[in-house]
């Protein structure tokens, strides 16, 4: 038998005050890579319909958030929502535009192969990409302004143009929530105009795009809604509220040496 | 029965592991393990070719034709890799199985002038080594030996000689280069000695079970230390031990399990095996096993500061002591993790720190002094946590529990320096003092 | 493919040809097996070593094999022992088959629990259970009435005289997993390219990944009889390096990679059927071996030739148009339009040869003359191409300028070397580019912003 009254730092209520069904709703996340902790209890509720831009400075656990959210790393705690149920029931709506490094450009596909691969789940098991497939891969292509492009091999893009047609792929997939890790990487002007672009009408839409940003310079002109991030959440809100001198310098400059000394000796112990 | 016949068996098999363990080591951190695998796979071409080419059997050409096929086939997936751009694993596996292909149709034009058996190539007779002896100072030593024994010389003043650039290249090759060492050059004179211990160890163990003792000895040893020159030193011991184990098992298995004999070349690439798979479970570093009890020694400590601070909170509740002291079960039930809070339970009674009181268990003075220490440093971070990164106070209760068992003294003292030295944290429980 | 049957043939006697005729029309019960067989394996092989290629895991197929051994050693030892005979060839398969997905899981183990790199972990357990394969064997061999000398046959293959139901047994295999590969065509596809994707999208990662181990473990089991435990390998790894080189699409790769896998092997065992001292497996091997070589001379995507062309066509095309600018260039400081040899080679600290070179091959296109010994001038065409090209040279550098904090990574190749490579759009996108900030673009020979001395 437990016994009464004891523990009472522990909350009695459940902490149930999150959002019914925002677009994406992250849940006392904390990630561990290898023995270090990588993201601390992180609580995030994302607004319907906005262009977010998730900020931090170098290991901050941009990318991490959106891998743990995705399930692409293992959590040690928390968990996450998407339009109020379970992630693995809503993958549907949910397109991810992963970091151009990672996957080998020289494989042997073309733009289409690869915009097509976004209407894989869609088209099912065993099942071969047909022509009405192709066609909404198309029409991506097109949103993106790769049209013209679309019988070469990736290899002969540009990082640019490789950009664009991973863009291109998560447009195929017609989600709602679009999380992008660094899609102005290495990308020329041109291509970051055509992308801001892109944004807007997929927020116009109704969809709402998380991205990760590293330039905070463009943060005001390009998003509506930001994510301040270092090992935690430093503030969100919308730009003109949270993207204050205050809370870039807590973001960038806070000195957090406690909680990486914690860190550290946490992965010392295990 | 062990002879003297074993003894010779397994001194030579040890020299000719011992001297693939030492180029092995750079093969395994230049992340070119297969290398090996290839390199000695094309030992057949080498010696078929040499054979067709001059006619005799003597030793020399072979040896030469082989190492000359050996470095060849090093240089000849670097140009299938560059020139066909085709990743490296695909490369070794296109040049080493056609060069194997290509042996094996010489060895069977060969083979109809000459006795050449391929399979003598491919697993070595160790058994036979102490059969083809060398007089040297009146002591008969296997040939077998002394031409490993040779490469193993040759392999240490090598690497003696040569050590800081090995490393550097297999560190970082791109840096190396512009350090002005010739890694390429450097890359081949590796390559060529690789070559060269795997045609002197073909005959004792065989060209294929050359690759065995080239990695799995290093890696063992690799896995043993953080240290290169120990790990090179390890690599020759764990591929000697494999060696001795490996006919040892020979030995057993025929004298005392009655199996039929078995090849003992065979049987050293198993030992070497499960001295790998030995190391990799009970390294002291790395090993599984102390990974393990690693974490059940912390998940221990975490239940025993867990029944520690819940005690405490008790305490904290009931200042008078009139409700019934919380027994076993009661903990067990609370902390929810049954067997570790029974073996904490056990260990802070022998460490003075809990006793049996009124019908339950209750705190010690001392067992008091850690778990006020505990409860603070849980609320400091709560506190701190809520303050300083701006978490809701509903939300840092589970970071604080990870955080209260790692934090000591200095660091409480430079939280509550942080938090302004706040008397309560926030849930409006008192901080206690230190 | 006539070529590799000339290599492969060389110094054996000239069969007749009614004898070639006999195996290539497959007349000979004995032939029609063994070519049939092989050539199914050969299919499947090229097929299901694609995926292992694109995934960079071409060498696991070399450790599936090698860990077959100690299956065989030990399903002979255990179905003698039981009191059968040895040398049931479906146990002796169940008993490869297991341990070559033990070893692959062994791989696996490796990489998860231990702080060792892939190649470490293959060469390990390669080493280690073809160590154990040997053992077995040697005790399988010596086993009182075993009469286990068939069990090398594993080890270099036996093609020659594979039975009916060895080849019933490869073609029911292969059939399988070529069917398997061509329905999960695209699932597998997605699975290599970029496998956190297919996992955000709900595809069953491990499950698909495992689905590919089995069929290279399937493939190379059965293959183990026909070409043996070293060359199999060949099969699985060959074909999809050399189809590689002749497309960067997916489906013509699998595509070609079966066909090369298919004719090596009918290639080789046919040659085999005509030759019949030599080993079939190594035959086969060579094939295919000889069927790369040519791919990697020929091969229209990154084949050599393929690739040397390109970079002596562009060396041409850039000597060219450095020609033509400097004589432009030396025309508009001068006010002649008359450069002494001396001059042009100056202009970039050519060699004479090179200059010599570059001025032959041009008078011969027509675009500059000879005056006198030592003096050239442009033709009229040679006016017309050489204002283009300092145009475009001129529009580049102009967009290097205002453009140069973003250029570097749009032109991430060599910066000097882009102007000569670009097409009509990208001119067009430059002019467009250009048009705002430098007004009248569009005269061929805007004023230069370098000084014409230097030699951009």
């Amino acid at each position: 038998m437990p016994l009464p009254g004891i523990r009472p730092s522990i909350p009695a209520t459940p902490r149930d005050d999150h959002a019914e069904d925002a677009p994406l709703s992250i849940h006392d996340l904390t990630v561990a890579y290898r023995r270090k902790p990588v993201l601390w209890d992180v609580d995030l509720d994302l607004p319907e319909k906005r262009l977010i831009a998730l900020v931090g400075p170098n290991g901050a656990g941009k990318s991490t958030l959106l891998k743990a959210a995705l399930g692409l790393v293992p959590a040690v705690s928390g968990d996450v929502k998407v339009y109020g149920r379970d992630y693995k029931e809503q993958r549907r709506l949910v397109a991810y535009v992963p970091q151009r490094e990672s996957v080998d450009w020289d494989f042997p596909v073309n733009a289409l192969d690869v915009v097509a691969m976004g209407r894989y789940r869609r088209i099912g098991w065993l099942r071969p990409v047909g022509r009405a497939d192709r066609e909404a891969a198309m029409v991506a292509l097109g949103k993106v302004g790769m049209a013209d492009y679309a019988q070469r091999q990736i290899s002969q893009l540009s990082g640019g143009q490789q950009q664009r047609v991973f863009l291109a792929r998560a447009l195929a997939q017609e989600a709602r929530l679009y999380l992008m890790d660094e899609p102005f990487a290495g990308v020329d002007a041109a291509t970051e105009k055509a992308i801001v672009a892109l944004l807007d009408d997929l927020r116009e839409q109704g969809n709402t795009v998380l991205v990760v940003h590293h330039d905070i310079q463009t943060v005001p002109a390009y998003f509506d809604y930001v994510v301040m991030l270092n090992m935690r959440v430093v503030a969100h809100g919308p730009v003109e509220d949270v993207f204050t001198e205050e809370n870039l310098r807590k973001t960038y400059g806070g000195k957090l040496t406690l909680l990486s000394a914690a860190a550290e000796a946490l992965a010392g112990r295990r | 029965m062990w002879t003297t016949f074993d003894t010779a068996i397994v001194a030579t098999g040890a020299i000719a592991a011992m001297s693939c363990a030492l180029p092995g080591c750079f093969l395994l951190l230049r992340r070119s393990s297969m290398m090996g695998d290839a390199i000695s796979h094309t030992v057949l071409p080498g010696i078929a070719a040499a054979y067709l080419l001059t006619g005799s059997r003597d030793s020399l050409p072979m040896f030469v034709g082989a190492i000359v096929v050996g470095v060849l086939t090093a240089l000849l997936i670097q140009a299938v890799q560059r020139g066909g751009q085709v990743e490296e694993g695909a490369a070794m596996g296109v040049v080493f199985t056609s060069l194997f292909a290509l042996g094996l149709v010489m060895i069977r034009r060969a083979a109809d002038h000459v006795d050449l058996d391929p399979s003598c190539v491919l697993y070595g007779a160790l058994e036979l080594a102490p059969l083809d002896t060398v007089s040297v100072g009146g002591w008969d030593i296997p040939r077998a030996a002394i031409s490993s024994g040779a490469l193993l010389l040759i392999n240490a003043v090598f690497i003696g000689i040569f050590y800081k650039e090995l490393k550097l290249c297999a560190f970082d090759p791109g840096y190396a280069r512009t350090q002005g060492i010739r890694v390429g050059a450097l890359n081949l004179a590796l390559m060529t000695l690789i070559a060269a211990t795997t045609v002197a160890a073909f005959e004792s163990v065989g060209s294929i079970l050359v690759i065995a003792m080239l990695i799995v000895p290093a890696a063992t040893a690799y896995l043993m230390t953080d240290r290169l020159p120990i790990m090179l030193v390890g690599s020759l011991v764990f591929g000697a031990l494999s060696a001795a184990l490996g006919h040892g098992m020979v030995v057993w298995m025929v004298d005392g399990l009655g199996l039929p004999d078995t090849s003992s070349a065979g049987m050293t690439g198993v030992a070497a095996g499960i001295l790998f798979v030995a190391m990799a479970l009970g390294s002291p570093k790395y090993g599984i096993l102390m990974r393990a009890a690693r974490s059940l020694q912390l998940a221990l400590g975490i239940a025993r500061d867990d029944v520690l601070a819940y005690l405490y909170r008790h305490g904290e509740l009931d200042p008078l002591g009139t409700r019934p002291r919380p027994t076993a079960s009661n903990l067990r039930e609370a902390i929810r993790a049954r067997v570790a809070v029974s073996a904490a339970i056990w260990q802070l009674r022998n460490r003075r720190l809990l006793a049996a009181e009124g019908g339950g268990i209750a705190l010690t003075p001392a067992g008091r002094d850690t778990a006020r220490g505990l409860v603070r440093s849980h609320r400091l971070w709560e506190t701190y946590l809520v303050e300083k990164l701006g978490l809701r106070p509903d939300h840092v209760h589970s970071t604080a529990e990870v955080l209260e068992h790692i934090t000591d003294r200095t660091m409480r003292e430079s939280l509550s320096r942080e938090t302004g030295d706040a008397p309560r944290d926030p849930h409006r429980s008192s901080i206690p003092p230190e | 493919m006539i070529s590799s049957l000339a290599a492969a043939s060389h110094a054996e006697i000239v069969p007749p040809m009614e004898a070639l005729w006999r195996v290539l029309s497959l007349q000979d019960y004995n032939t029609r097996v063994v070519v049939i067989g092989t050539t199914l394996l050969g299919l499947a092989s090229g097929l299901a070593g694609v995926f292992l290629l694109l995934r960079k895991r071409s060498l696991l197929s070399d450790v599936v094999s090698h860990s077959a051994l100690p299956g065989i050693g030990i399903a002979f030892i255990a179905m003698t022992m039981m009191g059968g005979g040895g040398k049931n060839t479906l146990g002796l398969l169940l008993g490869a088959t297991a341990t070559a997905l033990l070893g692959i899981v062994a791989v696996g183990a490796i990489r998860r629990f231990t702080r060792l790199k892939d190649d470490a972990a293959l060469a390990i357990v390669l080493g280690t259970f073809f160590s154990a394969g040997i053992a077995l064997t040697g005790v399988a061999a010596r086993m009182p009435g075993a009469g286990a000398s068939g069990l090398e046959s594993w080890i270099y293959g036996k093609t020659a005289s594979m039975l009916f139901s060895d080849a019933l047994l490869i073609g029911i295999t292969g059939l399988l997993v070529t069917l398997g590969t061509v329905l999960l065509f695209k699932e597998l596809a997605l699975l290599c390219f970029d496998e956190d994707f297919a996992a955000t999208q709900g595809w069953p990662v491990g499950l698909l990944d495992m689905l590919l181990m089995g069929a290279t473990v399937a493939v190379t089991v059965i293959g183990l009889q026909a070409v043996g435990l070293i060359l199999v390998v060949a099969l699985l790894i060959i074909p999809p390096a050399a189809a590689r080189l002749w497309t960067h699409r997916l489906r013509p790769l699998a595509a070609i990679s079966a066909v090369i896998g298919g004719l090596a092997c009918l290639v080789g065992s046919a040659l085999s059927a005509l030759m019949e001292n030599l080993p079939a497996g190594a035959i086969i091997v060579l094939s295919a071996a000889a069927l790369f070589c040519v791919s990697l001379v020929f091969g229209t995507e990154g084949g050599m030739l393929h690739r040397g062309l390109g970079a002596w066509t562009l060396r041409k095309r850039v000597g060219r148009q450095h020609l033509l600018r400097a004589l432009a260039e030396l025309a508009e400081q001068s006010g002649k339009d008359v450069a002494s040899f001396s001059t042009i080679r100056h202009r970039r600290s050519w060699h004479t040869a090179t200059v010599r070179g570059l001025l032959a091959s041009a008078m011969k296109d027509g675009l500059v003359e000879r005056v006198d010994a030592r003096h050239w001038r442009l033709t009229e065409s040679g006016v017309a191409e050489a204002r283009r090209v300092v145009r475009n040279h001129r529009l580049w550098e102009l967009f290097l300028i205002t453009h140069a904090d973003i250029a570097p990574s749009h032109v991430d190749r060599d910066a000097d070397m882009i102007e000569h490579i670009l097409d009509e759009r990208m001119i067009a996108q430059l002019e467009g580019l250009m048009a705002g900030e430098n007004r009248g673009h569009v005269p061929p020979s805007p004023h230069a912003l370098r000084p014409a001395e230097g030699t951009a």
